[in-house]
């Protein structure tokens, strides 16, 4: 038997330089990836990155790992036709808020619905950076920007509630100043059978600097932050002072277990079926009062579309034996001259 | 047992027929089933089905008229013929679109329980053509087919407005009792086809049978005809439509590059048949994926490619607008990919179920940046099969994306098959890297994808899961040999360079130009594509006036066989007929400064020979066009 190496982050760097800005975010979620690929062990010849445009679709030329930087948005759509035809592949798919929810939104929200056995990760930083810092899909509305010096008047999108929506099987949320959550997720997201979708709050230091700050600030975390665990109640702020229950109405209301104790308090399920609580929980965080949960909001098991071609495949061979020219040339009526 | 008619039987060398009725009245099935069972007597056959592309446009109106017009002949032919010899009119609309094409004489066949007073005037008549003498000039049979068909049904219970659907089959039952065609397979087709419900079955059965007794015993016939089995050669054959035909040659092209075929597509007419038809098939080595949109179906075709499988893509027109922005990356990637075009009249939606040749430029330059692709173009329904594999060929062995072009008469058009061995099709499977193929300074071993093969400018492809082949490809510019990001002005050039250099490659391994020309010509006429058999039989009758003319059909169009510019130096006259405003007149003439005559229609529809004809007998009278 061959002794299995240890693998270390260095085997899953690439030879090139790494050209982000100094200080991106995006040098953090690298050093995540890599690392915890190399704890994984994952091959690295069975591992492909495809990307599409921007600063995050860089990504695969770092990767020491088969990859493709492709075109802007196209990046699901590429990646969906290799999962399909290599099943026995790990192919993750790396993107930015305008990459994969402008121009490839439609691509995206299709490889969700069809469950196609990819780990979809993108990088949200809430602005336009190759380009030079125009406001995104996911920028607030007001945002001003080279172009919105009056203010953006476009209503970004909640990419959480968007992938639920796209019936996701594996929606989670992490951010660039967290590296062990990071890797949580991201392991989490490569563990799901199926399409996974991790949205990653990243801070674009040159033109949208801070974006996150007041979540991710390691000052503000507690406060702001909620950091969803299965099967625990969901709390947060100083000594889980806080908690999440269920208003009359069905809307969700934050509970302060000084005055109210802890049982209203709903428990997160990450495997529930009906993703109901999992999309009001993607709603939290619109208000300055309110946290913005981090974790897997949803990981659910349905077959993946990979699985479901294959079993038609030896079905189909089942029933009419392998291919064979000569049957298929004659499956119709002939004729001899 | 039979009974023996005693009416006259006349023996006809070839027939034209064209069914025609409104889109609903089921006059594709009829033509198609007419079409396969001479196919099956032994005759040569081809078909032009032409119809709208509203799925129902209103009843009895103009624009719902679906036709499906036959030639059948005892000998080879090229084309379904430029006038039909029958018409079959379900209706007034059905007479009114098509009575202009029927050649003068011609049988006339009118369903005359449809011409009352309201279908009369939805199709503009002012009074009954069927009454009013306007028809004197052909032999005309008002045979009331619906009441017929009721009457013929009427005893299994079937609603009328059910048991009328099968007036299709009654006019099928006449025209097979007419030109002595056989039934039993009619017969079976319609107990398989209808199998899920059987009152259908037995209604259309009734129907066809009557129709076939209404013709024997009825005087208005006193004759049939009978066309004798062609002279095709020797083989076992069946009848194909293009997209059939470029179907099987996908599934044959990956079957013998030992390759799994995947097909991402994205539903549009006149394309979809291929999508439907592969999907029939997955105990094959393919996955068929339809996709979001026709973006992501050339991108997940690209995605398998980068994977080591086939990747293929079908459209037509508007999808191949869209998918661009992809080939340019393949381009860039130099990746094998396939990209049906099926053609049809453009711009912009422009006419969905018509067919033109009005993509060639489109297909040759239609990408930002310099971005060659190799092309190759169907000429018969059946060549649509040896074009797939030869498209196949050329994309995994150059490492490219290539066009295969087919038209909406290609591809609903058929004829017969030759069905080949499946040993004797060439074997077009390729290496794939498996090892190092660069030692640095260092000694360390690395793969460079852009590192080519010398004779071909291929680069090598290492497929994901090869262990120490992992690498990074993308659209960006890349250095050649190593494929790094390079942003190096001098090896931009070179890039551009080589990715034209290869694909002038490809014409090392392409046959030379045929030229058909017995008789020592000075004008040849040049065609490419779907006008290869109005060209050919308009080339045979003038040579049986006596007159020289040379025939060449271009199948590859980029790059063009290696002796395209010595043909076309040695003739006075060139004429190029394309059913375009001259595409490949302009490449013939930029390419080669060589002044070419043309001759464009521009209708939708395809050439008549006699057309072509014309335009060669002008030529030859040294007249001009
Ligand atoms: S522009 Fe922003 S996102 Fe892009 S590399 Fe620079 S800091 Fe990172």
């Amino acid at each position: 038997m061959a002794m299995i190496e240890k693998l270390t982050r260095k085997d899953f760097m690439s030879d090139q330089e790494v050209r982000w800005c100094p200080g991106c975010g995006d040098y953090s979620i690298l050093a995540a990836m890599q690392l915890l690929l190399a704890d994984l062990g994952v091959e690295r010849h069975n591992t492909v990155f495809i990307s599409g445009i921007g600063c995050a679709a860089r990504f695969p030329y770092y990767m020491n790992t088969y990859g493709m930087h492709s075109i802007h948005g196209r990046a699901p759509a590429i990646a969906t036709g290799l999962a399909i035809a290599r099943p026995d592949l790990d192919v993750w798919v790396i993107g930015g808020d305008g990459d994969m929810l402008s121009i490839g939104a439609n691509h995206l929200l299709h490889a969700l619905r069809r469950n196609i056995n990819l780990v979809i990760v993108m990088f949200n930083n809430q602005i336009y950076g190759l380009t030079k810092g125009q406001y995104s899909p996911t920028s607030e509305l007001g945002k001003i920007t080279k172009s919105s010096p009056f203010g953006s008047a476009d209503q970004p999108f909640n990419p959480i509630s968007l992938a639920l929506g796209a019936e996701a099987t594996f929606v989670a949320r992490t951010h660039d100043m967290d590296r062990s959550h990071m890797q949580y997720v991201l392991n989490r997201a490569h563990q799901h059978k199926g399409a996974s979708f991790v949205e990653i709050y990243q801070n674009c230091n040159v033109f949208n600097d801070g974006a996150f700050e007041s979540l991710t600030g390691k000052e503000n975390r507690q406060d702001k932050l909620l950091m969803l665990r299965d099967k625990e109640p969901i709390r947060f702020g100083q000594d889980a002072r806080y908690g999440i229950g269920l208003d009359q109405d069905g809307c969700l209301r934050i509970i302060d277990t000084d005055l109210e104790g802890t049982e209203k308090i709903l428990t997160h399920n990450e495997y529930q079926a009906d993703p109901s609580l999992a999309f009001a929980l993607s709603r939290l965080g619109a208000s300055e009062t309110e946290p913005r949960p981090m974790g897997i909001f949803r990981d659910i098991e349905r077959e993946d579309y990979g699985a479901a071609m294959t079993a038609q495949h030896e079905a189909a061979q089942k029933k009419n034996g392998h291919g064979d020219l000569n049957k298929l040339f004659r499956s119709q009526a002939t004729w001899q001259v | 047992m039979t009974v023996a008619s005693d009416k006259r039987r006349i023996n006809l060398d070839a027939l034209v027929i064209r069914f025609a009725g409104d889109s609903g009245d089921g006059m594709q099935v009829a033509g198609d089933r007419f079409t396969a069972g001479s196919a099956i007597f032994g005759n040569d056959i081809a078909t032009f089905p032409n119809y709208p592309a509203e799925i129902r446009a209103p009843a009895g109106t103009l624009a719902g008229v679906s036709a499906f017009q036959v030639q059948i002949a005892d000998h080879d032919i090229y084309t379904p013929g430029d006038s039909p010899m029958v018409l079959v009119a379900m209706n007034p609309a059905a007479l009114k679109a098509n009575i202009a094409d029927l050649a003068v004489g011609g049988v006339l066949i009118c369903n005359s329980d449809a011409f009352d007073k309201r279908n009369l005037e939805k199709a503009g008549y002012q009074s009954n053509p069927t009454e009013d003498g306007s028809l004197d000039n052909y032999k005309l049979y008002s045979v009331p087919i619906t009441s017929l068909t009721l009457e013929a049904c009427k005893d299994i219970g079937a609603k009328p407005r059910d048991a009328e659907r099968s007036k299709n089959f009654f006019a099928l039952g006449l025209i097979t009792w007419l030109y002595d065609r056989p039934y039993q397979s009619t017969l079976d087709f319609i107990k398989l086809r209808y199998a899920k419900n059987p009152q259908v079955v037995e209604a259309n059965t009734l129907a066809f049978n009557a129709g076939r007794h209404f013709g024997e015993t009825t005087e208005a016939f006193e004759s049939s005809f009978e066309i004798l089995p062609s002279q095709l050669t020797p083989g076992e054959y069946t009848n194909l439509t293009g997209n059939m035909a470029l179907s099987w040659g996908l599934i044959a092209a990956s079957t013998k590059a030992s390759l799994p075929l995947f097909l991402g597509s994205y539903p549009i007419t006149p394309a979809s048949d291929i999508l439907h038809e592969l999907s029939k098939h997955r105990n094959f080595n393919l996955v068929t994926f339809q996709a979001e949109d026709e973006i992501a179906a050339v991108g997940s075709a690209l995605g398998a490619s980068f994977g080591g499988a086939i990747g293929v893509t079908t459209t037509s027109g508007p999808g191949v607008d869209l998918k661009s922005e992809t080939i340019g990356l393949a381009v860039s990637l130099e990746l094998p990919l396939i990209l049906v075009d099926v053609q049809r009249g453009g711009p912009s939606t422009g006419l969905p179920t018509k067919a033109e040749q009005s993509d060639l430029l489109h297909v040759l330059f239609g990408r930002h940046g310099e971005a060659p692709v190799a092309v190759v173009a169907a000429a018969t329904p059946a060549h649509c099969f040896e074009a797939a594999i030869e498209a196949v060929r050329i994309a995994l062995m150059y490492r490219t994306p290539v066009y295969l072009l087919s038209d909406g008469y290609l591809a609903n058009g058929s004829e017969p098959f030759c069905i080949p061995d499946p040993e004797e099709l060439p074997d077009i499977s390729i290496e794939f890297a498996t090892s190092p193929n660069k030692i640095l300074s260092d000694g360390s071993e690395v793969f460079w994808p852009y590192l080519r093969d010398q004779d071909t400018l291929a680069r090598p492809l290492a497929r994901p899961g090869t262990r120490g082949l992992e690498h990074r490809i993308g659209g960006i510019e890349k250095a050649d040999g190593t494929g790094n990001i390079s942003y190096d002005p001098a090896n931009h050039e070179l890039m551009v360079r080589l990715r034209a250099a290869k694909i002038e490659r490809i014409a090392d391994s392409i046959p030379p130009l045929q030229v058909d020309d017995p008789d020592g010509a000075s004008i040849l006429v040049l065609g490419w594509g779907s006008t290869h058999g109005a060209i050919l039989a308009a080339v045979n009758e003038v040579r049986k006036l006596g007159k020289k003319i040379a025939r060449a059909h271009l199948v590859h169009l980029n790059p063009f066989p290696k002796n395209l510019s010595e043909i076309l130096n040695r003739y006075e006259t060139v004429l190029i007929p394309e059913m375009n405003t001259g595409q490949l007149a302009m490449v013939i003439r930029s390419t080669f400064l060589k002044d070419v005559v043309q001759l464009n229609k521009i209708q939708g529809i395809p050439f008549k020979v006699s057309e072509i004809k014309a335009a060669l007998i002008s030529l030859l009278d040294g007249g001009q066009l």
